[in-house]
């Protein structure tokens, strides 16, 4: 395995744990007497789980076992590889830290950080198109 | 990789551009508000997402990897599996358009049902093929 798809593994499997201890926190606000405001979690929630954990795990996988590109460059570009998973997992990140903080208390500071992460995601998808669409082809 | 599953796969990676695009920009108004007809903008993320990327690609993934038979067609009937491919994107694009103009609920509906036909289509395809080796 690749050290890239061994990153991004790895990623989405954190991605993973830290929704679910997202959906455990917010189910046990009720029952423990809790009463933080957890709906401002709930799309970092859903994000963390499709993209830090479903689609992450998907780029990793594909990275490894999709077609060779060449004989030269088997697994295509590998610097936009690492690009990629620099850019969403960065993209992520602010996110995470951001979109509950723009909820909770608005600024400039955190809508800039949205924005900010929504830049860096976007260039990562892209980059994850360009470098995996030449491997997808008939043997 | 055989030709149906690179145009399953080829469609996903286009559904992802799609998808990533919509997020990104309902992400960016979110924290910098750009105009407010982008929330319109959700349900079509959601559906091109879940059903143009994630599952377009597992069957993609599917049709390439699931054991074959060891006579030809070594895949099976493939008929059934090209009928997936048409009617989930036809799925995806009349639901996106639906969703979009909240007021055609037969433009939904027929979503849907191209979705419900593609997914059934597929199974038909691959059940035979979830076999031991």
């Amino acid at each position: 395995m690749p050290a890239l798809t061994r990153w991004f593994l790895r990623m989405s499997l954190l991605s993973l744990v830290l929704a679910v201890l997202l959906a455990l926190f917010s189910a046990a606000q009720s029952p423990l007497g809790l009463a933080l405001p957890m709906s401002a979690f709930t799309p970092v929630y859903f994000h963390l789980f499709m993209v830090g954990w479903v689609t992450q795990l998907i780029f990793g996988v594909v990275f490894w076992m999709f077609p060779k590109y060449s004989k030269e460059q088997p697994r295509g570009s590998e610097t936009l590889g690492w690009l990629t998973f620099g850019l969403l997992n960065a993209g992520l990140l602010l996110r995470l830290v951001g979109e509950p903080a723009q909820a909770l208390d608005p600024a400039p500071v955190w809508g800039w950080t949205l924005a900010a992460s929504a830049v860096l995601q976007w260039a990562a998808g892209m980059l994850f198109v360009i470098n995996t669409w030449g491997r997808v082809k008939e043997r | 990789m055989p030709r149906l599953s690179v145009w399953l796969i080829r469609a996903s990676l286009v559904y992802l551009a799609l998808g990533f695009t919509l997020g990104s920009l309902l992400l960016f108004h979110k924290g910098i508000p750009l105009h407010p007809y982008l929330w319109r903008l959700l349900p079509a993320h959601i559906e091109v997402v879940l059903f143009g990327w994630t599952v377009q690609l597992a069957m993609g993934m599917a049709f390439w990897i699931l054991p074959r038979f060891p006579n030809p067609p070594v895949r099976g009937d493939e008929a059934p599996a090209w009928a997936a491919f048409a009617l989930v994107n036809l799925g995806v694009w009349l639901l996106a358009l639906a969703l979009f103009n909240s007021a055609s609920a037969w433009l939904a509906f027929s979503g849907r049902l191209a979705e419900a036909g593609g997914v059934l289509a597929f199974a038909l395809h691959a059940w035979p093929r979830v076999k031991g080796v």
